[in-house]
């Protein structure tokens, strides 16, 4: 059961890349990594990060690209590009090279790795409490737990740093009025 | 017969491999600046991919806790780039990156 | 005493300075005066400081009088000393005694001209110069001297600067000496880099105990004589000495026959313990050199029509002698005929001027002739230098030759016979002269006929200034001889005076064949000059026989065309092909480092396009690169 649904989970993450990749519209790319980001919301849920796979919808899906679709409507950069050329003759093979050694590398690296740890239950055993461990939102509690004493100042570093985004992206934006 | 082959994590690893790839092809094959974007939004979407596996195998919830700063660092990180490239486009319409070259040296 | 000895240079100096800035003021004859007391001044301090190294016993005569220290750097520590021994008293003595009398004279002779006081001027900085030269205690204040009289040199024969022959003439003898001055730097380099130390007590006092190795020490005396052969006019160097008669006679008498020309044989004996613990064949080479020149020098005399000129050749084949008894061993002899040839030499040079301006500036021999009717006390000053350098005893010329020509004969047989004959040549080409000048048909009325001289062209005396010079060196000229007799051990006055700084080297001649029938020598000597006067009066005088004078010896065996053939054709082209070398190799060597610098530089910037994608594929390369290594070599695989 898992096969299949990691198998369509997969085909859809792949053919959403390359759809990224591959399309000359924008607002088709855009469309695509919709696509991406649903297989691997699908996959965080079939490895029991359900939390995490609701955010990924929420935030990546629901906001991120939503906000790429917007500045693609405000700035109408959906002109048509034209793939075929390409004005650096070096780039496109070096960037074949480049991507299939970095593939390969990591590929090679976690296929002779396979045997090195011992397989784990896949709910965490870090689990404070026998009450959380069985119980239907046995992740939230595991996540929250962890992130609250293990990393609450990176938590509150995080929340300062997307206020200062957001202020500084405002400003960065702004016209600049003519003076008088 | 297939139901009892389970994916092992290193097919997750496998395929997040394959995402990043397609991923750093896409940043350095396209011009359109947003669309080489969303090739980023793609690299990191396999990282977090590889994280959340590594968690299940270890059995370490600290992989789900990274994934969730990856989120958050991400979608900052969105909404500068775009206010930047919404700078940039307003002043020159329809450049794209190959046009961004004043640090050609 | 000897504490003053600086006063010796200084003297000079100070004319110098005063004519410098007040000559024009004082004119003529006053700047002239000045010159002439400041020198005689510096004579008597030498006689003082004389006395007192005589009143000294023989080991307790060499002092040296430092001034001040000239330069303590690092390894390096030269001083400003004077090396007061007999040796450089003696030099002192007669460049300040003959060079006063020159002063004198040359009160006389450049009267009228209208660069009186700087003929003074440069007269007397040449003799502050010359005696920095003999004082010095190291090969550096030597130098010092060594190059100031080659520049005073040149300043003095080109003095007549607007004619062409005197301008190209000093420029000629500047350069030659800069030949050789190369030959005493590397020498002093030498003497510097194995012995650490200039002075001449510590480089003598280490060939004297030993401590200098052969090598070295044939090294240094040799690049020592090339240097001399540039100052003293050996071959091949002595081309600018003839070419220098272009200066005003008394330039002639002082620089050329009596000082800076015995420059080069003073040094040489001054580092005899050098040349005596050097390889034997330097010595040897230094003799052969010496008399080789002489013989070269007197064959081309025998032709010269010049008055001038059979006397300037005169001093490369005196010379020439010089260095023959240096090269024997025989550094007292060498210094004995250097000061006797100073004597008769300048007399004859002063002799010759004094008939030049007698003769309203004709110097032409032909042109000449029965002058001693007219020029009496010049002509009988004149003859008396004749007999001197001729070699007819009790003349000075003869005592002072035949010690040489003894030493000779101990060397090598060989030496002897071309010596032999060289004194023969000189008595025949300075008969010539006499015969030619004073002796004889009045040449210059025909002359002048023929030229349709205005009013009567009579020959006249010189004035009484100019005259007691000439007497006073007739008289040293007769009398010098005295200072080394050879009867006996014990007349050899010179010997025992210079023995401080000859003894160690000198040659011995006790015992050999040569020195106990010294006698027989002297005998032979005194016949072939007797000989060669005889000759040379039927020859010019009674004209029984015919005169030889080859063209080839008259353009003195076509040596000088030679020299600036080679010089103007392969020496040329070689001398731009080393600079072409240093233009294109040693500079391109530098220059293209910066190039090759630019050139990759130039490359390297290409690989800021400014393009995003770029930068990104070279970040993508590091990390495949970062990657490969962990996988590879960490041991992943």
């Amino acid at each position: 059961m898992e096969l299949v649904v990691f198998v369509i989970a997969a085909a859809m993450i792949l053919v959403g890349a390359v759809g990224v990749i591959v399309r000359t519209h924008p607002v088709h790319c855009a469309l695509s990594l919709i696509l991406t980001l649903f297989g691997i919301a699908v996959l965080f849920i079939e490895e029991n990060a359900q939390f995490l796979a609701a955010v990924q919808v929420i935030v990546y899906a629901g906001a991120i690209v939503v906000l790429f679709l917007f500045v693609i409507m405000l700035l109408g950069v959906d002109g048509v590009e034209d793939l075929r050329v390409e004005p650096f003759k070096i780039q496109r093979p070096l960037a074949a090279i480049v991507s299939v050694a970095i593939v390969g590398l990591v590929i090679a690296a976690a296929v002779s790795a396979r045997n090195a740890f011992v397989a784990a239950p896949v709910i965490s055993p870090q689990v404070a409490g026998a009450a959380d461990a069985g119980a239907h939102d046995a992740n939230i509690r595991a996540l929250a737990r962890d992130l609250f004493s293990n990393h609450v100042f990176t938590f509150e570093l995080t929340s300062a740093l997307l206020v200062i985004a957001v202020v500084g992206t405002v400003l960065l934006s702004r016209k600049i009025k003519a003076a008088p | 017969m297939i139901a009892s082959i389970e994916p092992t994590t290193t097919w997750y690893l496998i395929l997040a491999a394959l995402l990043f790839g397609i991923g750093s092809l896409g940043v350095m094959v396209r011009r359109n600046p947003l669309v080489l974007f969303m090739c980023v939004e793609l690299m990191l979407n396999a990282v977090n991919l590889s994280f959340v596996a590594f968690a299940v195998k270890m059995g370490d919830i600290g992989g789900q806790t990274t994934v969730f700063f990856v989120l958050v660092v991400a979608a900052a990180e969105v909404v500068v780039g775009l206010g930047i490239i919404v700078s940039i486009l307003r002043r020159r319409p329809g450049a794209t990156t190959d046009d961004l070259d004043e640090l050609r040296g | 005493m000897i504490d003053a000895v600086w006063l010796i240079p200084a003297l000079p100096l100070a004319g110098f300075l005063i004519i410098l800035v007040a000559g024009r003021k004082l004119g003529e004859p006053k700047s002239g005066y000045l010159a002439t007391t400041l020198i005689g001044l510096s004579f008597l301090v030498s006689v003082g400081v004389s006395l007192d190294l005589l009143s000294k016993d023989g080991e307790d005569r060499t002092h040296v009088v430092k001034l001040f220290t000239w330069i303590p750097v690092g390894a390096l520590h030269v001083d400003m000393a004077f090396l007061v021994d007999p040796l450089s008293i003696s030099m002192c003595l007669f460049v300040t005694g003959i060079g006063a009398l020159i002063h004198l004279y040359s009160i006389g002779y450049m009267h009228g001209d209208p660069k009186f006081s700087k003929f003074f001027l440069y007269l007397n900085l040449f003799a502050f110069a010359m005696l920095m030269l003999v004082l010095g205690s190291n090969l550096l204040v030597t130098f010092l001297g060594w190059e100031g009289v080659g520049a005073c040199s040149y300043f003095l024969i080109a003095f007549w600067h607007t004619r062409e022959s005197a301008a190209t003439a000093g420029k000629k003898a500047f350069i030659t000496n800069r030949v050789g001055d190369w030959g005493f730097m590397v020498a002093m380099f030498l003497a510097f880099a194995s012995l650490g130390t200039l002075n001449y007590l510590g480089i003598n006092g280490a060939a004297e105990n030993g401590s200098l190795a052969k090598t070295t020490a044939t090294g240094i005396a040799m690049m020592l004589f090339v240097g001399a052969c540039g100052k003293s006019a050996q071959l091949p160097l002595y081309l600018w000495l003839p070419d220098a008669m272009a200066g005003p006679t008394p330039v002639s008498a002082l620089i050329h026959a009596a000082t800076m020309v015995t420059a080069g044989v003073y040094l040489m004996v001054r580092i005899s313990p050098v040349l005596h613990v050097a390889a034997s064949w330097a010595p040897t080479l230094i003799a052969v050199v010496g008399v080789l020149t002489a013989l070269f020098a007197a064959t081309i005399a025998v032709a010269q029509n010049d008055i001038k000129r059979v006397l300037a050749y005169s001093t490369v084949s005196q010379l020439g002698y010089m260095f023959l008894a240096v090269g024997s061993g025989a550094y007292v002899a060498a210094i004995f005929h250097m000061i006797t040839h100073a004597a008769f030499k300048a007399l004859l040079f002063l002799g010759s001027g004094s008939v030049i301006h007698g003769m309203h500036d004709e110097q032409d021999m032909r042109k000449m002739g029965g002058l001693r009717k007219w020029m009496p006390i010049t002509a009988i000053t004149f003859i008396v230098g004749w007999l001197a350098i001729a070699g007819v005893p009790p003349f000075a010329g003869f005592w002072s030759k035949d010690e040489i020509l003894q030493f000779a004969l101990v060397k090598s047989p060989a030496l002897y016979i071309v010596g032999l004959f060289t004194a023969l040549l000189t008595a025949y080409y300075m008969t010539r002269q006499v015969m030619m000048v004073f002796f004889g048909k009045a040449r210059w009325e025909d002359a002048h006929e023929e030229h349709g001289a205005h009013g009567d062209f009579k020959p006249h005396e010189s004035p009484p200034i100019m005259l007691l010079p000439l007497v006073v060196l007739a008289g040293l000229a007769i009398v010098l001889g005295v200072i080394q007799l050879p009867f006996s051990h014990d007349t050899e006055y010179l010997t025992k005076w210079l023995s401080p700084a000859t003894e160690f080297a000198e040659t011995s001649v006790d015992g050999t064949w040569a020195y106990d029938n010294r006698f027989v020598l002297m005998a032979i000597a005194t016949v072939l000059a007797i000989g060669g006067i005889v000759l040379g009066v039927l020859v010019y005088n009674r004209h029984k026989i015919k005169a030889v004078e080859p063209e080839v010896l008259a353009e003195g065996w076509y040596y000088d065309q030679t020299v600036t053939n080679f010089m103007g054709g392969p020496g040329l082209e070689s001398f731009e092909g080393v600079n072409w070398a240093d233009s294109h190799i040693i500079d391109g060597a530098v220059n293209g480092v910066g190039e090759v610098v630019r050139s990759t530089a130039t490359g390297g910037r290409h690989v800021q396009t400014g393009n995003v994608r770029n930068y990104a594929a070279a970040i993508g390369c590091g990390a495949v690169v970062v990657l490969a290594y962990f996988v590879v070599f960490r041991g992943i695989l």
